[in-house]
């Protein structure tokens, strides 16, 4: 059941180009993010994402509106590329009382039902069976909505994993599992965390469909997953996806660090060259699906909003401390 | 027709999971059992073949998975009960209740409800030991975003149930294996019991005593004593552990000058703790004695009833607290002590009465 799926030639079209602006706009809010976190305003973590854009534009544009994604701390990728609001997203990591869930949460916490964020939490594992939990409910509401379940490759060590998958498998829901796998957890290498095996076997586990795919070629993904959601919403349960890919910065804070030992110089660099963002750049550039006017025209859209979004963040007002104890008890 | 019948909380608490099925069609039950033949000591009996596997749905050994998903499926409307058929099991699913249940609600700025209602069902008697008896409400207590509830009777365990399912928060139902065979008067239908806090069962004005879950019946049994010797106590019933409304207590304890809390759970960090503390807060210069605890002593249940016997705290104990308290000469505690052990050595200690011949 288990099968590789190469990147195919894409047809030149439209969704390409939205592929490619979706994942331009969330590495220029993730750079600026890291630019502008050494001023000491965004004071909570950040996990940013950058290096891994694919993945989240790739499997999000797979979904419909009301279909839904659960994922983890990292989640600043996921949140945008399903649509989230970038105003409400910067506010919330600025702490104010604009933000997606009005400062309570930060950027490990982007919850907005708008756009069919479920959740994001921190605790890896955690958010796998609320995910699986939401697919649930869809039967008994009779609605044919699809849950996408972000998890990183050391999600899949959380007996949450299993309880989760072994359940969604029983009872066929339609969920997708989509494992991003950027080969580390925090600095601890897949190597000395797991035992060497093809990842995508563990759905054999559970008898359920899976596929590895190159997590930096977002039309691959986009492929592999608009084929998983179809087949999740026609009933025929859920699957694994895993996504090969590579978290460029440090696993919080927006520096890079491959000088402090526990990734080479050369692993980076080789990653570095795959990047998802550049590699669908140059595959449209030389398909003349974007020129390079477009391409600058793009990037300047793109900043002009991301500046507009930070203004927007940090002239918002703080929450009145008056609020603090709001919404313990429903 | 619509008089009260005499049931037990067994009984009572299949009545009320069946009246909120039948009413709201998105409250589903979840749990290792609900649809088995022994169907969580009868409390879901029949509900299975009722409702159909996708309201009632019988779930692989996953805990912290299954809670994870009546989280989100409550998330997203549905209003999952989920039983444990001990209070121990539910501890492979604190991270899912403590980290996303009791917080959801707060962290997404009131977007998101989570009303789950978790049955958690403590074991005591006939050699349960240290894993299957343990009445850990201080845990479920400490957390913010969590209801705490503990009926003492079959009338409650069906009002408060019903409660507890109609309420958007997640609330943690802890029923006491033994009050499972309390019979009261409950009336039939919707018969909804607030989770507003404790329940005056008698009124005095020696002693405050504030009693949980199966030790309310034996607080009773010690307080209808006293009263016969003339010590007249202020009873509460305490239900509701957390959101705490510690109000009434403290009126009481005005009046009285006297406090005793008594606790199925540990006494070291317990309910009884959190009372004491409160009361005290607003009324210690009132105090005419020192408020007293009961609880379990500071070592996990053993399994033999020779360990045992000792370990519980019984209507002998409670009364002869109770009686110092409030100054009673030594005399006559030891006489009241003698009178309720004759009656409670009756029965064996590790069963609640004659009918119960195990294993659970």
């Amino acid at each position: 059941m288990s099968t590789t799926v190469k990147a195919q030639k894409f047809d030149g079209m439209a969704k390409p180009l939205a592929l490619y602006r979706a994942m331009l706009r969330i590495r220029r809010i993730e750079e600026e993010i890291a630019r502008r976190y050494p001023e000491q305003e965004m004071r909570c973590p950040v996990h940013l994402s950058i290096g891994q854009e694919a993945t989240a534009v790739g499997a999000c544009a797979a979904l419909r509106q009301d279909d839904q994604i659960v994922t983890s701390h990292r989640s600043h990728g996921h949140y945008l590329a399903k649509g989230g609001d970038l105003n409400a997203m910067m506010a919330e990591i600025y702490g104010r009382a604009t933000g997606c869930c009005g400062g309570r949460g930060g950027s490990m916490h982007l919850f907005d039902d708008r756009v069919s964020v479920l959740a994001s939490v921190p605790i890896v594992g955690s958010f796998i069976p609320l995910g699986t939990g939401a697919a649930m409910s869809y039967r008994n509401a009779n609605q044919d909505r699809v849950c996408i379940v972000f998890l990183g490759d050391g999600a899949i060590e959380e007996g949450a994993f299993h309880e989760s998958v072994n359940f969604a498998a029983l009872k066929k829901l339609p969920v997708v599992y989509f494992m991003e796998n950027n080969g580390y957890s925090c600095y601890t290498n897949l190597a000395d965390r797991q035992p060497d095996r093809p990842l995508p076997d563990l759905a054999k586990a559970y008898g359920i469909s899976s596929a590895q795919v190159d997590g930096n070629d977002v039309i691959a993904v986009h492929e592999v997953t608009t084929a998983a959601v179809a087949r999740a919403r026609a009933g025929n349960g859920p699957s694994l996806i895993v996504a090969d890919t590579y978290r460029w910065l440090e696993h919080c804070g927006p520096n890079y660090d491959n000088d402090i030992g526990y990734r080479t110089p050369q692993e980076f660099q080789s990653w570095r060259e795959r990047c998802p963002v550049e590699s669908l750049a140059s595959r449209l550039i030389a398909d003349r699906t974007l020129t390079n006017d477009a391409q600058a025209t793009l990037i300047s859209e793109i900043n002009a909003e991301i500046e507009s979004a930070f203004k927007f963040a940090i002239a918002s007002p703080f929450p009145d401390p008056a609020t603090v104890r709001d919404h313990v008890y429903a | 027709m619509h008089e009260a019948r005499l049931i037990t909380a067994g009984e009572a608490i299949l009545e009320a999971t069946d009246l909120a099925m039948a009413a709201d069609p998105t409250v589903i039950l979840m749990g290792e059992g609900v649809a088995d033949p022994k169907a969580i000591f009868g409390t879901t009996a029949n509900l299975a073949q009722k409702y159909g596997p996708q309201r009632v749905i019988e779930l692989p050994l996953s805990e912290n998975g299954f809670t994870g998903v009546a989280i989100g499926a409550a998330m997203n409307g549905l209003r999952p009960i989920i039983v444990h058929q001990r209070v121990e099991f539910c501890l492979l699913a604190m991270e899912q209740l403590i980290n996303n249940a009791a917080k959801i609600h707060y962290m997404s700025n009131g977007a998101h409800r989570a009303p789950i209602v978790v049955r958690l069902i403590v074991g005591r008697g006939w050699g349960q030991g240290p894993a299957h008896s343990q009445s850990l409400e201080a845990l479920f207590a400490h957390i913010p975003g969590l209801k705490v509830v503990m009926p003492s009777s079959a009338q409650d365990a069906k009002g408060m149930l019903l409660a507890s399912i109609q309420d958007d928060s997640p609330v943690i139902f802890i029923e006491h294996r033994w009050i499972h065979y309390a019979k009261g008067h409950v009336p039939p239908g919707m018969h909804v019991t607030p989770l507003d806090g404790p329940h005056q069962l008698r009124k005095g004005d020696a002693v405050t005593v504030v009693s949980n879950s199966y030790l309310t019946l034996e607080t009773i049994r010690a307080a209808d004593e006293l009263a016969k010797m003339g010590v007249l106590v202020d009873h509460f019933d305490l239900r509701v552990i957390r959101p705490l409304n510690v109000d009434p207590i403290v009126e009481s304890v005005r009046r009285t000058g006297c406090l005793v809390t008594i606790d199925t759970g540990f006494m070291t960090y317990g309910i009884g703790a959190e009372i004491v503390s409160r009361v005290m807060e607003r009324c210690c210069l009132q105090m005419k004695a020192a408020p007293r605890r009961i609880g379990l002593p500071e070592h996990p249940t053993p399994s033999s009833r020779s360990l045992a016997a000792a370990y519980y705290p019984r209507s002998p104990d409670i009364a002869a607290m109770i009686a110092e308290v409030a100054g009673a000469p030594e005399a006559r505690i030891a006489d009241l002590r003698s009178r309720l052990s004759a009656e409670r050595d009756s029965v064996p200690l590790d069963i609640p009465h004659h009918s119960f011949q195990g294993p659970f």
